[in-house]
């Protein structure tokens, strides 16, 4: 991967340059273009900092049909587009493209409107998720997504990647909290779906459309919904001798009928990281640790707080604790919040991975991870949001060293396949991006790319927005997304496909 | 027509007009032969809901009803993987086992229908994307489908999504096939999101409240933070009158009182929390000079599933409509409505109203129509009465919607045999 190979180069667009920056200026006023070298770095890349492309041009639209307009010469003129929200995708899905034009919706950042009698909010795409929640937490509402990037990404980036969060379990992703949005076609067309209400008839273009990673089209509108804050959330902080334990443990929750609000899992190594890093005062001889975390009525959170004791007890907790204050509580989480910047403080660089795995899997993939660590001789550590399965292995790395990235890069793709081979998935919720693409034929088999690239192509039939972005390119996966397929046999033939 | 007349008809009997396949392969088959010669085909389940959306007129009639089966359950990973067309019955009686339920609340239109239970399979579910009475706390079917397999209109077998609740990987084409009545792919494998059964339920029914203080009562209570599961409202005086239903009979329980309306919610959990929730919205609402029951567990099962099944419009001859509307427009909805003959319920906490019309004619549907979309609402004929049996726009769209839609369509199935017409013409 770190040799990317992105869409052929169109010379004829980039020799164009001039031309369209003199018609976007036209259309959007002239500040809001951007094409000198000095103005357009600061969007070369997301943040997945290890690729960096410089675009041709930055184009900073102020609303919807300038919007439509810029997409409907683009697509005249066949130049490709690569919208851009906050740029804190972690997949690589607003690297830019040297004869692209980066659509950025910065500008498109305000609360359109509060509807507390239909708990709802409109919101302009570059509105960042957490400025929701405080929109409206004055009357108890809160938006229930929280990706750990809320206090910077947009709301328009969370529906392009479906952005979860830890909570996903209880309250799902974007895709179970949006109700409506406006976007516009590569043809310029202006649409919108859903509204207000709940549901819409005819298919769910809504659905389609969030998680499409900016291949479909480009939001201008998200329409959320909110909902009302729990009365009381308490947490337990549970420590083990063995992460088979603690496997035991999520298990054993889940199947004893609690759905708790967030429940993380950190094993030995991100621990310690986060212990040094925030002196969250975690259980530092512990394998692995377990926040779980319920929210309700004051009885229903003392009743389930009591049976999750009880089932920690019940699978040798080494230590546990219950949060008796929300100071308390919040202390519980600072650790593990401060994950990244822990293991940052470890070693020059770190890679996030973002596989989701069956949560009773979790022992079976953990010892997979330690063995490759050895192999590659990278060090690594382990969130998991073990409500829903969604794992976290950060690998330690120097990016100055280019055999280093190499060697990480091969490495995580190990542990995404094995994600895939136990069950699970390559992405819950960072996106497949650049990142992942070539690994899409490891879950998907020729027909099933075949069908989302007919999407691709029914609306947006010269494939012009964000291409080289989630399928396959590179010959030895696939061609225009066909899989490989050796003598007649899939990967993992015995794995069930779904 | 259906496979019983077709396999009498002598214009059918010289083509194999019906197939109930029983695999995935051989569903892959039909549809390939099909593809090469455009044969349109109507596919359907057990019929459960065959008569909601545009009547097809098919060469060929495919019965999915064989893929049934539950292929794996695992209660701690919450998830259950079924053959399409497993009826919903039996997963509900698989999950209760492990005290699970199916978080969409299924519905079951039998009653409106033939005026018995019916409630269908999975697969049902999914093409309409049909949620009951709490809905508006746990989500639709859409919400809750974690993967699928199927066959699209040129045969392929394809999937999507996976068995675990947090995915991005590819398009979420489980979304799309919700509520797509069987126009892009046939389905044959179904995973779906469950959840834990509550321990208890209990009902608080308030009496005689008018439409406007209930509209104000359900969004004031679905928006408190004691987790309501159901908030609905049945004015029972209205609906007595010019219907053959006797309302009053259909919720005779012991514990309700004769009233001229009853807006109910529904409250679940432990004894205890259940307790405390009731004594939380009595303070917050205001409510300890109200005239109210509570219904304990047995009754409050019987009501709510009288509720989402539509018990009071059992067995009708007239149209009833599904409307989903605003909580803020629901009044002036209302007062729309009561101007017909007409007999309606309120579910969703305000969000839904299900109506039954007497001689309701094409041209008041459409008038009708235009007035819920005017106000951010939709509404679908989900029963054609008297007076509108050739009515054949079900559904409500608009011309960008339909464009999309027709891309789509053309993407899954380019010649369009898979149960052309059933939502829109030309789709």
């Amino acid at each position: 991967m770190s040799n990317l190979v992105m869409p052929k180069i169109d010379r004829a667009t980039i020799s164009l340059k001039d031309k369209i920056v003199e018609k976007f200026k036209k259309i959007t006023k002239q500040e809001n273009v951007l094409s000198t070298a000095d103005e357009i770095k600061p969007y070369e890349t997301d943040a997945l900092s290890a690729y960096k492309e410089k675009p041709l041009i930055v184009v900073l639209p102020e609303n919807t049909s300038e919007v439509s307009e810029i997409l409907a010469y683009c697509n005249e003129n066949k130049i490709k587009v690569v919208p851009r929200g906050a740029g804190t995708g972690l997949s690589g899905g607003s690297l830019p493209l040297k004869d692209g034009v980066l659509l950025g919706l910065g500008k498109f950042n305000k609360i359109l409107e509060i509807d507390f009698d239909n708990s709802c909010v409109i919101a302009q795409p570059g509105v960042t998720n957490l400025s929701i929640t405080q929109a409206v937490e004055h009357r108890d509402f809160y938006y229930a997504p929280d990706p750990s990037s809320q206090i910077a990404c947009s709301i328009g980036g969370n529906v392009a990647e479906n952005s979860g969060g830890v909570h996903s379990l209880k309250y799902g992703t974007t895709t179970n909290n949006i109700l409506g949005a406006e976007v516009v076609f590569m043809d310029g067309t202006i649409a919108r779906f859903g509204g207000k209400r709940f549901d819409s008839e005819g298919y769910d273009i809504l659905g389609l459309i969030t998680g499409s990673e900016g291949l479909l089209c480009v939001i201008t509108e998200v329409t959320v919904k909110i909902i009302t804050k729990p009365q009381r959330v308490q947490a337990a902080l549970i420590g083990f001798s063995t992460i088979e334990d603690g496997g035991k443990c999520v298990s054993e929750i889940i199947a004893n009928g609690i759905v708790p609000a967030g429940m993380e899992m950190m094993d030995k190594a991100l621990i310690h990281a986060t212990d040094n890093f925030s002196k969250a005062g975690y259980p530092r001889d512990a394998e692995a640790m377990l926040i779980v975390e319920v929210d309700g009525t004051i009885s229903e959170v003392n009743e389930q707080i009591e049976r999750v004791k009880a089932i920690g007890i019940k699978n040798n907790s080494t230590s546990l604790k219950t949060s008796n204050s929300e100071e308390e509580r919040l202390r519980f989480w600072a650790g593990r919040k401060s994950a990244f910047p822990a293991c940052g403080a470890m070693a020059p660089d770190y890679y996030c991975m973002d596989g989701t795995i069956p949560r009773g899997k979790l022992a079976q993939v953990l010892n997979e991870i330690s063995r490759l660590s050895k192999k590659y001789e990278l060090p690594v550590a382990n969130a998991f949001h073990a409500g829903d399965g969604n794992l976290h292995p950060l690998i330690m790395f120097d990016a100055n060293d280019p055999k280093s990235l190499v060697k990480t890069e091969k490495f995580g793709s190990e542990i995404l396949k094995y994600c895939v081979k136990v069950g699970g998935v390559l992405t819950g919720e960072h996106g497949v991006g650049i990142e992942k693409r070539e690994l899409m034929c490891e879950m998907f088999n020729n027909n099933d790319i075949q069908q989302q690239i007919k999407i691709k192509k029914a609306l947006d039939k010269n494939s012009l927005l964000n291409p080289g972005k989630v399928y396959p390119i590179l010959r030895k996966c696939a061609e225009e997304g066909r899989v490989h397929v050796r003598r007649g046999k899939e990967k993992f033939p015995d794995i069930p496909r779904f | 027509m259906f496979e019983e007349e077709k396999k009498n008809s002598q214009t059918f009997q010289d083509f194999d007009s019906f197939s109930n396949p029983s695999d995935e392969i051989e569903v892959s088959k039909i549809i390939k032969t099909c593809f090469k010669s455009e044969t349109p085909l109507e596919l359907f389940g057990s019929g459960s809901k065959r008569l909601i959306g545009n009547k097809l007129q098919c060469e060929k009639t495919v019965s999915l009803s064989k893929l049934d089966g539950i292929i794996r359950y695992q209660p701690e990973e919450l998830y259950i993987k079924v053959k399409a067309c497993t009826p919903i019955k039996t997963i509900e009686e698989k999950l209760k086992t492990h005290k699970q339920c199916l978080a969409f609340d299924p519905i079951d239109l039998g009653y409106i229908f033939k005026g018995e239970s019916d409630q269908g399979t999975a697969a049902g579910f999914v093409a309409t994307n049909f949620a009951g009475s709490s809905r508006f706390k746990y989500g639709s079917v859409r919400d809750h489908l974690l993967g699928f397999r199927g066959v699209n209109g040129k045969g392929e077998i394809i999937k999507s999504g996976g068995t675990v609740v947090k995915n991005v990987t590819g398009y979420d084409l489980s979304k799309l096939v919700c509520g797509s009545y069987g126009t892009l792919v046939a389905l044959t494998e179904l995973t779906f999101k469950v959840i834990p059964l509550q321990e208890d339920t209990n009902t608080m029914v308030l009496y005689d409240l008018s439409i406007e203080a209930a509209s104000e009562f359900l969004k004031n209570v679905s928006q408190s933070s004691n987790d309501i599961t159901g908030a609905a409202h049945l004015p029972i005086n209205n609906m007595a009158k010019n219907f053959e239903t006797n309302t009053e009979n259909v919720f005779k329980l012991n514990d309700l009182k004769s009233a001229s309306s009853y807006t109910a919610i529904r409250l679940e959990g432990s004894q205890i929390s259940i307790k405390e929730k009731i004594e939380n919205i009595k303070k917050e609402l205001n409510l300890f000079k109200t005239n109210l029951s509570v219904l304990e567990s047995y009754q409050s099962k019987l009501f709510w599933a009288k509720v989402k099944n539509l018990e009071i419009f059992s067995n009708t001859k007239n149209s009833v409509l599904r409307i989903v509307v605003l909580p803020s427009n629901l009044v002036k909805i209302v007062y729309y409505l009561e101007k017909l003959t007409s007999q309606y319920f309120i579910d969703w906490g305000g969000n839904l109203l299900w109506a039954e019309i007497k001689n309701l004619s094409k041209e008041n549907l459409i008038v009708l129509k235009k007035f819920v979309s005017n106000s951010d609402g939709y509404t679908t004929l989900i029963k054609s009465g008297e007076g509108l049996s050739f009515y054949d726009h079900s559904f409500t769209t608009n011309k960008i919607h339909y464009n999309v839609s027709q891309k789509i369509k053309e993407s899954f199935d380019p010649k369009r045999i898979l149960n052309p017409n059933k939502m829109y013409s030309g789709i």
